[in-house]
């Protein structure tokens, strides 16, 4: 039987065109390429604004995107947007041109998304800002409290607490975004590392301001409101944590594959059987922990403001999830279970 | 983030004569002609009162009794507007109407109504002109809008009036909120002091500066808006004429 199957496999080699190369050839014809023609019109104007011929039907839209810069170089491929279809869906920098549904000469229509910034300098950014800002109320600089009260130390071990764990927040949040994140877009629109850091460095300065206030009055129940409060916090850190280390384990290096995420042997994780985004969810969790443990009106406002924002963003989120996965699981809700 | 805005004299509904309505329903339609009625006629009483009123005095000075109460429930009354733009029935952002609508109940209940010392102030008397004009041309305007049958004149008036009635109404709500600030840090009204047990203060003497500040940024882009709409719709009279 080997010796059959020896014989069928090498006739097979010697009829079959060398099928396993790494370079990826147009199935059907022969070894002759069939080159692609380019057309980048302006979305709005319709003007045409480059013509390339002589297209490799094996580049991607980034190739593509990277020889548009060659020619207006004030265009670099982050800020570019091509699309099929001038009110369609902007096109994914990893797709490849013989995929796309367009003859052999294909026509895209450009936008200029405008100055862009990369996604880590701006999470880096909104997280370094709370964080030194917070210490500087903690710490009591001048020109902000009364000079008489410059650099002393609260009385209240409520508000050292406070301090370690807004810290501990950011900083952990600060490693995540350097070695866990994996996010999709490379970039994002310039003006958004302004509004982040307007909304993330205003918000920690109002929290700030009271919660290391000389006359800041610690919670009504005491003790046991901040140790309860402490535990939340805590517990939703962790989780929190563990989920985004889950998300991570979920895409490989370099793979744009999309998976459902599903629990883990992490205890933590076992809030995505009925959660989508539960990172939010502890996120939100978190913040409740320490508006408890802090009592302090400004966090509660931040804490509504974020559990808004993060709402609309789980639900969006769950929405594609749903558009993308048939199979998806029907018991999740977007950031609360069975609520939201 | 910061405070809202502060009256602006025109409210500047997105929504033009020009552009083709999908037009709600019928009974929507009758529900808005009705509501902007009512609305004109009762910003026509505030005028009338305010004519009368003078008459009767004399003078300028303290107009401001005569037509308090029209005046508080017709601009309260303009809240529902909110509502149409979140139901549907009128195209307007909501975000922006619940901005003017809000700015100008500010104004007339947290500062006018709040401290009793400006009442008799004479930027009282700038501003409600201001809104009274303004807001019966823009409820005629509404009204006729809706029943397809609006005179140029209305039409004119409302992208022409503002030119004028715009700064002046926001002089006169600037130099109210100016007024009432040494009261109001006078009587620390409706502020919070440290310690509570909420952790929390507020100034209402510093937002109401911060109020003022807001109009810089503002103010011009309303303005400015309004004149580019201007042109767009005065300009384009010649093309078509909505009779």
């Amino acid at each position: 039987m080997d010796a059959l199957a020896l014989e069928a496999k090498s006739t097979g080699e010697e009829k079959k065109a060398p099928a396993p190369r790494p370079r990826p050839k147009p199935p059907k014809k022969a070894k002759r390429i069939v080159y692609f023609e380019v057309e980048i019109v302006d979305a709005k104007t319709k003007e045409k604004l480059l013509l390339l011929d002589k297209v490799e039907p094996t580049s991607t839209i980034l190739d593509i995107k990277a020889l548009f810069h060659k020619s207006n170089p004030q265009w670099y491929p982050a800020r570019q947007c091509l699309r099929l279809d001038p009110k369609g869906k902007g096109l994914k920098d990893e797709d490849i041109l013989q995929t796309l549904p367009v003859g052999t000469t294909a026509s895209f229509y450009f936008s200029d998304m405008g100055a862009q910034i990369a996604w880590g300098t701006v999470f880096l950014s909104e997280c370094y800002g709370p964080l030194l800002i917070y210490l500087m109320f903690y710490f009591r600089l001048p020109f902000i409290y009364a000079p008489k009260y410059d650099f002393t130390s609260s009385k209240h071990w409520v508000v050292h607490l406070a301090c370690m764990c807004h810290s501990f927040h950011y900083v952990k949040r600060i490693l995540e975004t350097l070695f866990i994140h994996r996010i999709s877009h490379g970039t994002m629109p310039l003006r958004n590392i302004f509004k982040n850091c307007s909304y993330y460095w205003c918000f920690a300065a109002w929290m700030a301001y009271y919660i290391n206030h000389p006359l800041y009055t610690p919670p009504y129940y005491g003790q046991q409101q901040v140790q309860t409060a402490l535990i939340i916090f805590l517990f939703c850190q962790v989780g929190n944590f563990s989920i985004n280390v889950a998300l991570r384990n979920l895409k490989c290096p370099g793979s744009k594959v999309k998976k459902i995420p599903h629990p883990t042997k992490n205890p933590f994780t076992w809030i995505f059987t009925l959660v989508s985004c539960p990172n939010y969810t502890y996120e939100l969790g978190s913040w409740v922990g320490f508006t408890v443990m802090t009592q302090c009106l400004p966090v509660a406002f931040f804490t509504i403001v974020g559990f808004i924002l993060m709402t609309v963003w789980a639900r969006g989120k769950h929405r594609n999830y749903r558009k993308e996965f048939r199979d998806y699981p029907t018991l999740r809700s977007p950031i609360l279970p069975f609520i939201l | 983030m910061t405070a809202p805005a502060m009256g602006t004299t025109k409210t500047t509904h997105i929504d033009v004569a020009p552009k083709k309505k999908k037009g709600p329903g019928a009974l929507a339609t009758a529900y808005l002609v009705i509501y902007n009625v009512v609305m004109t006629a009762g910003w026509l009483v505030i005028a009338v009162g305010l004519v009368r009123a003078y008459l009767a005095r004399g003078s300028y000075h303290g107009l401001y009794y005569s037509i308090e109460k029209p005046l508080k429930f017709f601009q309260t009354g303009a809240l529902l507007e909110i509502l149409h733009c979140a139901v549907g029935i009128v195209p307007s952002s909501v975000v922006l109407t619940g901005f003017q609508v809000l700015s100008r109940v500010f104004l007339t209940w947290a500062v006018t109504h709040s401290v009793r010392e400006v009442q008799s102030e004479d930027s009282v008397l700038l501003f409600v002109s201001a809104w009274t004009i303004t807001e019966i041309i823009r409820y005629s305007f509404y009204t006729f809008s809706l029943l397809n049958h609006l005179p140029y004149l209305i039409k004119w008036a409302r992208y022409t009036f503002f030119l004028v009635l715009y700064p002046m109404g926001v002089t006169g709500e600037l130099l109210t909120i100016y007024a009432a600030l040494p009261y109001v840090q006078k009587t620390g009204l409706y502020s919070i002091t440290l310690p509570n047990k909420y952790n929390f203060s507020f100034d209402y003497h510093t937002f109401l500066i911060l109020t003022m500040v807001s109009y810089i940024p503002l103010f011009p882009q309303l303005y400015f808006h309004m004149m580019r709409q201007r042109k767009k719709v005065l300009c384009h009279v010649e093309e078509f004429k909505t009779e």
